[in-house]
């Protein structure tokens, strides 16, 4: 009976150490790495990275309409509990003044916080990974630059089983492939940035794919829309229904007013997503409006208009 | 009791009639969408989409006062849910400021329409209209496409 129990005791040990061991952080680049990349950061470029992420759609503190004013706090009610997320101003003890660029890169690649620890991919990581280096020094010199912002965001609101941080690296064995992306050389120009900005800072994925039990993104059915977490509404098919009467100009129109072809304003959270892509170059809505059009048509078929 | 019976079908087709004249849902909804069709064109000819054509400029922001004004008293506490509404409870818990936003998108297409002589005019007071759908779809419309 003896040997049965240390048995049981070292799968046990053995188990948690493998579990504690595949849950490690494992942040993009080292400090050193960073550094060879060689990248000066240029803030006026990171401006525009910065809009592309629609960074301030969460971070912006509550109840006021300044985009810069990073003191982050807004509730982000989904199935798996409420998330706050942090500040985020060049405050350098409640912001992320004291980041390095390296920190920011790791948080944005890999989800790892500068003390080593996961966030969790309500901070949307899994699109952000698909960040070039050069974006995210550009992003890192402008965040230097927006006015410091007193006062630290509420702790996440999480009922266990989800309120166990480490379990957020067994997530990213499963789910997160931190691949980047590639540029496909058989498609335009024009279309690849449309690709990278969907689906690298514009997370617009993040939304209208829809998750799995465990809130992995059903790649799929990418883009083919998804109810929305709060549990209010849904976010469209950009593969279907209405959406294929759209022309790119219309994608175009959307993204800058909020404007849509039917008379409707976009609503909910597409209206920070709107505020966002209007400070971006026309040059970006186009490239962006390229790729959703060439997406293969899923779900319902388009109504005549 | 056939007088019973005549009285009580009298008085279920008058409730019915009532309740049909009182949907606060289905009458919001079609101010909401008569909206949306003289935004459309308030903004196509904005945008130099749709010619300038001042008769048009007023009738539109005719019925976006209408709408305003009459859509602002239909979110009453018993219309939360149903028929398809787009409402979120932030409407609800937030009332005021549901209020004033809609009291605002009044004062701003009245001053449109008081201010609106010519196309110069158009360009300059439109914006400040087209402001007040964005600010609101956001907090308090659940559906984005």
């Amino acid at each position: 009976m003896k040997w049965v129990a240390a048995v049981l005791a070292v799968v046990v040990v053995a188990g948690a150490a493998l579990a504690w061991a595949l849950s490690a952080p494992r942040p993009r680049y080292s400090a050193e790495e960073w550094h060879a990349l060689g990248l000066a950061g240029d803030p006026a470029a990171g401006r525009l990275v910065f809009y592309a992420g629609g960074c301030e759609s969460c971070h912006k503190s509550p109840g006021q309409d300044d985009p810069l004013k990073l003191g982050g706090g807004l509730e982000l009610k989904t199935p798996f509990g409420s998330f706050y997320p942090p500040n985020i101003s060049a405050d350098p003890v409640d912001g992320i003044g004291a980041w390095r660029p390296v920190d920011i890169a790791n948080a944005l690649l890999s989800g790892v916080s500068p003390d080593g620890q996961h966030f969790y991919p309500a901070f949307p990581y899994a699109s952000y990974q698909r960040m070039t280096p050069k974006d995210v020094a550009d992003l890192a010199a402008f965040l230097r630059t927006v006015p410091p912002v007193k006062g630290k965001a509420p702790a996440n609101a999480l009922p266990f089983p989800f309120s166990i941080r480490s379990a957020v690296g067994l997530w990213k064995l499963l789910y997160f492939d931190n691949a980047g992306l590639r540029p496909d050389p058989s498609q335009s120009e024009q279309w690849n940035r449309g690709r990278y900005l969907v689906e690298g800072p514009g997370h617009c994925g993040e939304c209208h794919t829809p998750r799995g039990f465990l809130g992995e993104m059903d790649l799929k059915h990418a883009f083919a829309g998804a109810p929305l977490p709060d549990g209010h509404g849904k976010a469209a098919n950009l593969r279907g229904g209405d959406f294929l009467n759209w022309t790119d100009a219309d994608i175009v129109e959307a993204l800058t007013s909020g404007f849509t072809p039917g008379g409707d304003v976009l609503g909910a959270g597409m209206t920070g997503v709107v505020r966002n892509m209007a400070e971006l170059p026309e040059s970006d809505r186009q490239a962006i409006a390229v790729y959703l059009k060439s997406l293969p048509p899923l779900g319902p078929a388009a109504a005549k208009p | 009791m056939k007088r019973l019976v005549a009285v009580a079908m009298a008085l279920a087709c008058g409730i019915t009639a009532v309740l049909a004249d009182t949907d606060p849902i289905a009458e919001r909804r079609a101010l909401m969408k008569h909206d949306g069709e003289a935004a459309k064109t308030l903004f196509g000819m904005s945008k130099g989409k749709i010619p300038f054509d001042l008769a048009t400029v007023k009738d539109s922001l005719k019925t976006l006062d209408e709408g305003a004004t009459k859509s602002a008293a239909l979110f009453p506490d018993n219309s939360k849910t149903g028929g398809g509404t787009a409402a979120l409870p932030a409407i609800w818990e937030n009332k005021a400021d549901f209020d004033a936003r809609f009291a605002q998108f009044v004062k701003d297409v009245q001053a449109a329409q008081a201010g609106i002589t010519d196309e110069a005019t158009f360009k300059q007071l439109a914006p400040a209209v087209f402001k007040n759908c964005g600010s609101c779809h956001e907090l308090y419309k659940a559906k984005s496409g």
